[in-house]
C-alpha cells in the first residue's frame, strides 16, 4: 500500500489548554502566609519594688530540661494543662466575677483579672515542647473568651460567633455588620480575661 | 502511471513547533504559581513546630525574621549546637541587637514600633538559645514577637 505522510495535528488549541491549565492552577495554590503565636516580651524596667502578689493567685507553670511538665508543683501531662489552667482563671474565689463558672473555691484565684500564669522553663528544654505549653495556655485563654463571646454576642446582635471568629471577621474586610460594635465587644471580653501570662527568667 | 507514484521521500514530516510556546508558557506559569518566595537561603535546619492557636503573621506590619536551629548538612563546620541566622549568615547573640537597629533603619519613622520579629525556631533547639534572644530584644525595646509555627495539633510536637 502507499505510504501517506502522517496528516498534521492542528496546534490551534494548544492555547487554550494551557490557559485551562494556568486558570487550574491560579484557583488552586494558595500561597503560603506565616502564621504562629504572638507574644509581647516585658520591657526592661529598672523598678525595684516588688509587686505583691497573693500566692494563690499564680499558676505556676515549669517546664524542666527533660520536657517534663510540673503544675502548681505537681507533675502533669501537656494534654491535661489546658483544663487546669481553665479551671484556675475561671475560679472566682472572692465572687466579684458576675460571668465566671468557675468552682468559687478560696484557695485559687481571685477573678480572672488577679489571675497571673507563670511560665519558667529551663536552658535545656525543648523548643517543640515550649511551644506546646505556649499553645495550650493561649487555648486556654480562647476557651474562657469563647465562652464569653457565645453569651455577649447573642446580647449584642453576633450571635453563634466566638472571640476567634470575631477578631477574624473584625479583620476581614468583607464583614457585614458592625465593626465598631464587634470591636467593642472584643474589647470588652480581652479585659474580662486578661491575657496575664508571665515568663520567667 | 501518476497515479501509483510513490511519494516523494518517505521520511518523517516536520514536527510543528507553533505549540511550543505554549508549552513554555505552561510550565513558566506553573512554577511562578507554585513557587514560595523564600527571602533568605537557609543554612540550618529549620523544621518548625506545630500549634493550633495560632494568628496569621499580618504582613501589613513590617516583620524581621530570625532563624534559630542546628547548622544543616554541608555547614557542620559550625558546630553542631543551636546557631543563630540573621539574614544570609551564621550571626552571634551579640548582632542581634544591631541587626534590629538596621531593620529598623530601613522602615518608615511611623512603622517602626510596629515592627514585628519573628522567630523561626527549629524544634529540636533548646530554650537557651531562644531566651538568650528575647533578652537581647528586650535590650532593644523590640518587644513584638510572634513564634512561627505550623497549623497542626500541638501534642505532635512531642513525638
Amino acid at each position: 500500500m502507499a505510504k501517506r505522510s502522517a496528516p498534521e495535528v492542528n496546534a490551534g488549541s494548544m492555547a487554550d489548554i494551557a490557559f485551562l491549565l494556568l486558570i487550574f492552577f491560579l484557583v488552586t495554590t494558595t500561597i503560603e502566609k506565616d502564621s504562629g503565636i504572638n507574644r509581647k516580651l516585658p520591657p526592661i524596667e529598672e523598678t525595684e519594688e516588688d509587686v505583691i502578689i497573693k500566692q494563690k493567685n499564680i499558676f505556676t507553670v515549669l517546664l524542666n530540661g527533660k520536657d517534663q511538665l510540673l503544675v502548681e508543683d505537681e507533675l502533669m501531662e501537656i494534654k491535661d494543662l489546658r483544663a487546669a489552667a481553665v479551671e484556675f482563671l475561671d475560679n472566682n474565689g472572692d465572687q466579684s466575677c458576675t460571668y465566671c463558672k468557675g468552682a468559687k473555691d478560696t484557695s485559687s484565684s481571685d477573678n480572672p483579672d488577679k489571675a497571673i500564669i507563670s511560665l519558667k522553663n529551663e536552658r535545656e528544654t525543648s523548643y517543640a515542647a515550649y511551644i506546646s505549653v505556649q499553645n495550650e495556655l493561649v487555648a486556654a485563654y480562647n476557651v474562657l473568651r469563647n465562652k464569653r463571646a457565645l453569651e455577649l454576642g447573642s446580647q449584642k446582635g453576633f450571635l453563634d460567633m466566638n472571640f476567634v471568629q470575631m477578631q477574624k471577621n473584625y479583620k476581614d474586610a468583607r464583614f457585614v455588620g458592625n465593626k465598631t460594635k464587634l470591636k467593642e465587644v472584643i474589647d470588652q471580653i480581652k479585659v474580662e480575661y486578661p491575657q496575664k501570662l508571665s515568663e520567667v527568667q | 502511471m501518476s497515479k501509483f507514484k510513490k511519494k516523494t521521500d518517505g521520511g518523517l514530516p516536520a514536527i510543528s513547533t507553533a505549540s511550543l510556546p505554549d508549552i513554555v508558557f505552561m510550565l513558566l506559569f506553573f512554577f511562578m504559581v507554585a513557587t514560595v518566595m523564600r527571602e533568605n537561603s537557609l543554612k540550618i535546619k529549620n523544621a518548625l513546630p506545630v500549634a493550633n492557636q495560632v494568628e496569621k503573621l499580618d504582613k501589613k506590619n513590617p516583620v524581621s525574621y530570625i532563624y534559630m536551629g542546628k547548622p544543616s548538612d554541608g555547614f557542620e563546620k559550625y558546630g553542631t549546637e543551636s546557631r543563630i541566622q540573621l539574614n544570609d549568615q551564621f550571626a552571634e547573640l551579640s548582632e542581634v541587637g544591631a541587626f534590629i537597629s538596621a531593620e529598623r533603619a530601613a522602615l518608615r519613622e511611623e512603622l517602626i514600633p510596629f515592627l514585628t520579629v519573628a522567630l523561626k525556631v527549629d524544634k529540636e533547639a533548646n530554650m537557651g538559645i531562644v531566651g538568650d534572644v528575647k533578652q537581647e530584644l528586650r535590650k532593644v525595646n523590640a518587644l513584638k514577637i510572634n513564634y512561627t509555627t505550623g497549623v497542626g495539633d500541638a501534642m505532635k510536637n512531642m513525638e
